[in-house]
């Protein structure tokens, strides 16, 4: 098993017609066969991109085709739009991989999307693999594996490290969501966390945390009640200056809050392990594997 | 984005905020025309980037605008440290000469982004004038909170709640509402990501006003305030990092000796760690950019050896999507077109990576070729002096 995507899945991407839309598009398609089935751009409706169907709304896309993910490419004073017609048009996995959405579009895109059943991954994310199996995003297909690993991540390059140093020691994973750097994000740490516990493929938990926010404490107080599986941490910007936004929208420390020592902290008081160097994340996530096997 | 509190408070003025009569003087003359305007005590406050000027030295009071006038002189031109500046302070270009008032109370009146909620939330404390984390910190019942819903706005009776807890009365609470609902309109209106005023206040005549002002901007939303993007005030900023910004590349000035260029925020947060954790000192932050493209990587050099500190430079690049051999060859490119004389320690990961690594090793050109994140972390602060 893997957790929110696999063969099955029908992906639309909104976008499809722009440069990154349509390089982005080929590459999944060609990642095991991932079935990226139709496109929208608004007004480009009947084209075709590489033998994809393009629509000029996402309620055609579903009406036209087997479809129950989204995969966004818009520029960011479209992006939340583009979220809301997905989730309008009933598809139930919305991947944003825009970087830039206005905080407040975010606080009423999540607003909305809670009074219905489409969860968001992202934005301002890489998405989500899983490997060998369906690859809806824009990481890099060949450094993933299938295996154990569920891995959980608000960047993106540092992500693919993640995986790489797993891979290179022959441990695979089920599924790898990046669910991205801004401040709003569609779907949390315990969301994902929630789900890799419930999957039984997945026998241990990768989470690469930076600066900024609550997030990884919020995770820690969930996995000390909800997670038996083991949890190998990371939490970068452990020399962040306070103040600064370092890069993604998120990682900002504020009023003194939301340091590296804080979320470290946090997370070995709740029993996790904690990667100190992001060179030792493969070394620890496959120390922590054999202990429990 | 930043801009100053006399900014701030022409933008709470326009929706309805009660602040203090003032205008802003770039001049000595100037502060004191306004004063002569204003017609009987005024505060000259220095306007920079940062907060607790009054402890620096950098709002005073002038009985006269012969006052204000010398006052000005002495104060623009001037570096104001703060315990926000960092230890360098800031030179003050620009003063807020305002109307001095006898106030009465001082509180605290906030609205920020609560990430944990999702929603914007209207903070309000008794404790006015002092770090609303402190008070947070050390006497939490003296926070009040509402929490805004986005698709009604901040309600009336929120307002209220908060004015009544803050201990007004009377017709205060009439004006502290007004404030409140101006100030949500405020933050609607130009994407704030966080808004302050520390104090607000009552005034011995009976009324509320913000003393002081703060506003923040979501650097993600200027897209769509065109006349907000106009505030930036560039001599606030580092110069390297105006010149990254021009080549959309985020670069954050440090203190350390080792250069780093980086695609992606999160690694590059994480290379930095690791340079730390071979003992030395990380000289910036620098996301190059998902593509790593030559004319990015030129830009990111001329950067990052334009800081004089720098003495070696890391490069680490997880290529991914994009080819080792093409982003070398962009990086060879690069180094003899800046004419990089500084030792340079490359790590390359991804798609062709060897065939990327002899280009390095082949091009005569003074590189360290690194595998992993440990040996390139190693290797750049053996190059730059070593452990500190």
């Amino acid at each position: 098993m893997s957790i929110l995507v696999n063969e099955d899945s029908g992906v639309v991407v909104q976008g499809l017609t722009g440069k990154e839309g349509a390089f982005h598009a080929r590459a999944c398609k060609a990642y095991h066969d991932t079935r990226v089935v139709a496109g929208v751009t608004p007004g480009k409706g009947g084209q075709l991109v590489d033998d994809i169907p393009v629509y000029n709304t996402v309620a055609e896309a579903v009406a036209e085709q087997r479809v129950n993910v989204s995969l966004i490419f818009v520029p960011p004073a479209f992006a939340a739009d583009a979220i809301l017609e997905a989730a309008g048009a009933g598809v139930v996995l919305v991947v944003c991989i825009t970087e830039g959405i206005p905080t407040l579009d975010m606080i009423r895109v999540k607003t909305s999307l809670a009074r219905g059943r489409t969860r968001l991954i992202g934005p301002n994310c890489p998405g989500i693999i899983s490997p060998e199996r369906a690859k809806i995003g824009i990481m890099p297909g060949a450094i993933h594996k299938r295996g154990p690993v569920g891995v959980v991540s608000r960047s993106g390059t540092l992500t693919y490290e993640g995986v790489d140093q797993l891979t290179r020691r022959g441990i695979g994973q089920t599924t790898c969501i990046g669910i991205g750097g801004d401040p709003i994000p569609g779907t949390t740490f315990i969301d994902t966390l929630a789900l890799f516990q419930k999957d039984p493929e997945t026998r241990a938990i990768l989470m690469i945390g930076e600066i900024g926010g609550t997030a990884e404490e919020e995770a820690a107080a969930f996995i000390k009640r909800e997670v038996t599986k083991p949890v190998v941490a990371f939490v970068a910007g452990r020399t962040a200056p306070p103040g600064k936004r370092m890069g993604h929208a998120g990682a900002i420390i504020a009023g003194g809050h939301g340091t590296a020592g804080e979320k470290v902290h946090a997370l070995l008081a709740a029993g996790i392990t904690v990667a100190d160097s992001p060179a030792a994340l493969g070394e620890t996530v496959e120390k922590v594997l054999k202990e429990r096997s | 984005m930043k801009i100053h509190e006399y900014q701030a408070k022409g933008i709470l003025r326009q929706h309805g905020v009660a602040v203090p009569r003032g205008d802003v003087a770039y001049s000595a003359a100037e502060a004191r025309d306004i004063a002569v305007r204003l017609a009987g005590r005024v505060v000259v406050k220095a306007q920079i980037h940062a907060g607790g000027r009054g402890k620096g030295g950098g709002v005073k009071l002038a009985d006269t605008p012969d006052q204000a006038e010398s006052l000005a002189k002495a104060m623009l031109g001037m570096k104001l440290v703060t315990p926000q500046t960092g230890p360098e302070g800031k030179v003050v270009r620009r003063l807020l000469v305002e109307e001095a008032l006898e106030r009465d109370r001082e509180m605290y009146l906030g609205l920020v982004i609560d990430r944990a909620s999702e929603r914007a939330v209207m903070i309000a404390s008794k404790a006015g004038g002092m770090e609303i984390e402190e008070v947070a910190a050390a006497t939490p019942h003296l926070i009040l909170k509402e929490t805004v819903d986005p698709s009604l706005g901040l309600q009336q009776y929120q307002a209220r709640k908060l004015a009544f807890g803050l201990g007004l009365d009377g017709a205060l609470v009439s004006q502290a509402v007004k404030i409140m609902m101006g100030l949500h309109r405020v933050f609607e209106a130009t994407d704030a990501s966080l808004l302050e005023i520390n104090p607000l206040v009552t005034t011995t005549s009976g009324t509320v006003l913000a003393l002081d002002a703060k506003i923040n901007f979501d650097d993600n939303a200027l897209y769509r305030h065109p006349d907000l993007r106009e505030l930036r005030d560039l001599t606030e900023e580092e110069p390297l990092e105006i010149e990254a910004s021009k080549f959309s590349i985020n670069y954050i000035k440090l203190n350390g000796n080792v250069g780093c260029m980086v695609n992606g925020a999160g690694l590059a947060m994480a290379t930095m760690d690791i340079i730390k954790l071979a003992g030395g000192e990380p000289a910036n932050f620098l996301d190059v950019g998902g593509g790593a493209t030559a004319d990015q990587v030129t830009n990111a050099f001329r950067i990052i050896l334009s800081d004089p500190n720098v003495k070696a430079v890391l490069i680490n690049i997880f290529g991914g999507i994009m080819r080792c051999d093409i982003v070398a060859q962009g990086v060879v490119q690069a180094a003899a077109q800046v004419g990089v004389k500084t030792p340079v320690v490359v790590r390359l990961e991804g798609t062709n990576r060897e065939a990327g690594q002899k280009i390095l090793k082949e091009s005569g050109l003074n590189f360290t070729v690194a595998e992993g994140m440990k040996d390139a972390a190693e290797k750049v602060v053996s190059l730059a002096g070593g452990r500190r």
